[in-house]
């Protein structure tokens, strides 16, 4: 058996997108900008497509704009922002410290440019705390970016109570909804933001293709000069069969969710009863505000690459947090974040299940997952350690 | 996952000599949790040769494969052998690992030597200093990797 338990880093394409974009390849091969009638067309589906995902989120279709993904969305959007405020005088910035890297990078490059950039906090479960975002707010701020989900941890920050409060105080607001779009409601109205970042590869869609929604009047520069598309905001002739293939993604993603959701956590609830059996370890992130099928869990004693190793073996993939697992000597960020010492963070492993797995591939983990971390456990000199006392059990 | 050559998995799926040895005439153990490696090595030491050696490692692949192959190439050879060891011959013994993944296997080596060292200490045996250098292993800069 195989279970492809990744659905975080990315996902099959449904078979819905899949024919949506190869038809779209076949019908709409004009370039959106040419005036004959092979481009018209092209661009009347490319608008149709900003129309249609507008919808799904609550906006309105010229407050969308392309991207090449989710980490070119929140580029534009934290560089837009962070340069209307050093226009006004403004150049503190404050985000959280359990963001994506796709955001911190762009925050590190920002601090280096001169700006003071403030990261939250989260509590043991994952959480920013609304009142640190309030009391961190000053009127130097010209940008608050926290994200909606947590990628490794799954945890649900709460974006409507800040959002209010940025717009109380008048500063921009930008959340990372890569994780969430798809997965859980989401309306931009709703959550209060300027601007919200999207990836098609997350629920379906193909990847190299995404969307950020900045409100009308919010700042917005293009990352990308050269022609005139996506209205002077973004360069470059639209990958419009990703665009097509990545709206009937989310229109059908958007339709199941009731159910999906329903489905999914239930799997969810029973993998993190099950895997919390297994002496010694940890459940990252709250329990409740979580996505529906993410579990992470820390395992004491074990190291996280090896276990990713042996899984795949078993014919599970997964993935994990650890130092050795990312080509740095550091344990994820997030989990650090949470209180995870070094020794317990390198032991992390992340599932993520989405609509495609079943409940038979959930038991299938159940065996799995214990089994191999016992047999790492097996010949683990810490492991050792800690069974004769030499070392104290953290979890 | 073809990370890892054919070598390395076949020494990660197949661990060689892997386990404790009772009563060991020496045991050393190297890296740190924090670092995300920890290699622990006993040897069973008989007219100064390595008759028999173990190991446990709590690490990733390169770790826990670098510590099987080190264990085949010391096993049965005489002290002054096995302290020739190096983390190219392991490496080179296992057709290469990723570069980023070579500090993990030079714990290997520090572990065979941290062994010796104590079987020496053990058996009053003098030796020289110089033959140890210091454990290098966390010295390098902790930094940002990648992520999906
Ligand atoms: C929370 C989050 N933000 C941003 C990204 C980047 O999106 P993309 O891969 O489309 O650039 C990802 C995952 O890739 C993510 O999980
Ligand atoms: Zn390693």
């Amino acid at each position: 058996m195989r279970v492809y338990a990744d659905h975080a880093a990315t996902t099959k394409m449904r078979a819905s997108a899949l024919k949506a974009y190869t038809d779209a390849a076949n019908e709409f091969y004009g370039n959106p900008s040419s005036l004959h009638s092979e481009g018209q067309r092209a661009k009347e589906v490319l608008e149709d497509c900003r129309a249609r995902i507008a919808a799904l989120l609550g906006a309105n279709a010229n407050e969308i704009v392309f991207t090449s993904g989710g980490s070119e969305a929140d580029n534009q959007a934290l560089l837009s922002a962070a340069k209307w405020g050093a226009l006004k005088g403004k150049k503190r910035i404050v985000s959280t410290a359990i963001e994506h890297h796709a955001v911190l990078h762009t925050l590190k490059k920002l601090e280096k440019e001169g700006y003071e950039v403030v990261l939250l906090p989260v509590g043991a479960d994952g959480i920013v705390k609304v009142a640190d975002a309030e009391n961190a707010i000053d009127d130097n701020t010209c940008l608050v970016s926290v994200m909606l989900a947590n990628n490794e941890i799954g945890t649900i920050q709460p974006v409507e109570e800040i959002s209010k409060i940025c717009l109380a105080k008048k500063v921009p607001f930008h959340t990372d909804a890569v994780q969430a779009v798809g997965h859980m409601p989401v309306n931009v109205q709703a959550l209060g933001c300027d601007y919200l970042a999207l990836s098609a590869h997350k629920f379906g869609g193909p990847r190299g293709v995404g969307a950020l929604y900045a409100r009308r009047g919010a700042p917005l520069y293009p990352l990308i000069e050269g022609g005139a598309q996506e209205k002077g905001k973004r360069a470059g002739t639209e990958n419009l069969p990703a665009i097509v293939a990545m709206t009937v993604a989310l229109e059908e993603a958007i339709a199941e969710l009731p159910e999906v959701t329903k489905r999914v956590s239930a799997m969810r609830d029973r993998l993190i009863e099950g895997l919390e059996k297994v002496p010694h370890c940890a459940l990252n992130g709250d329990r409740v505000h979580r996505l529906a099928g993410n579990v992470s869990f820390c395992f004491e004693g074990v190291e996280g690459e090896s276990l990713l190793l042996y899984l795949d073996d078993m014919g599970v993939s997964a993935s994990s947090g650890s130092a050795c697992t990312s080509g740095s000597l550091d344990p994820s960020h997030v989990l650090l974040a949470i209180g995870r010492v070094h020794d317990v963070a390198h032991g992390s492993l992340r599932l993520t299940l989405d609509g495609t797995n079943t409940m038979e591939e959930v038991e299938y983990l159940l065996s799995a997952v214990p089994a191999v971390v016992e047999k790492v456990r097996s010949f683990s000199p810490v492991w050792r350690d800690l069974q004769e006392g030499k070392r104290s059990f953290i979890l | 996952m073809s990370l890892y050559s054919e070598k390395v998995m076949d020494h990660f799926r197949n661990p060689r000599n892997v386990g404790v040895i009772e009563n060991p005439d020496g045991v050393g153990e190297v890296g740190n949790a924090k670092c995300g490696d920890i290699m622990k090595m006993y040897i069973k030491v008989k007219d100064g040769v390595i008759e028999d050696v173990k190991f446990e490692t709590f690490g990733c692949g390169s770790a826990i494969a670098s510590s099987s192959m080190a264990t085949e190439m010391i096993k049965g050879k005489p002290i002054a052998e096995a302290l020739q060891l190096t983390n190219k011959a392991v490496t080179e013994a296992l057709d290469g690992l990723p570069a980023y993944k070579l500090h993990c296997s030079v714990l290997a080596e520090q572990a065979v030597q941290a062994a010796i060292r104590d079987y020496y200490e053990k058996n009053h045996i003098p030796y020289d200093e110089a033959m140890f250098p210091a454990c290098s292993h966390c010295a390098h800069e902790h930094e940002d990797g990648g992520e999906e």
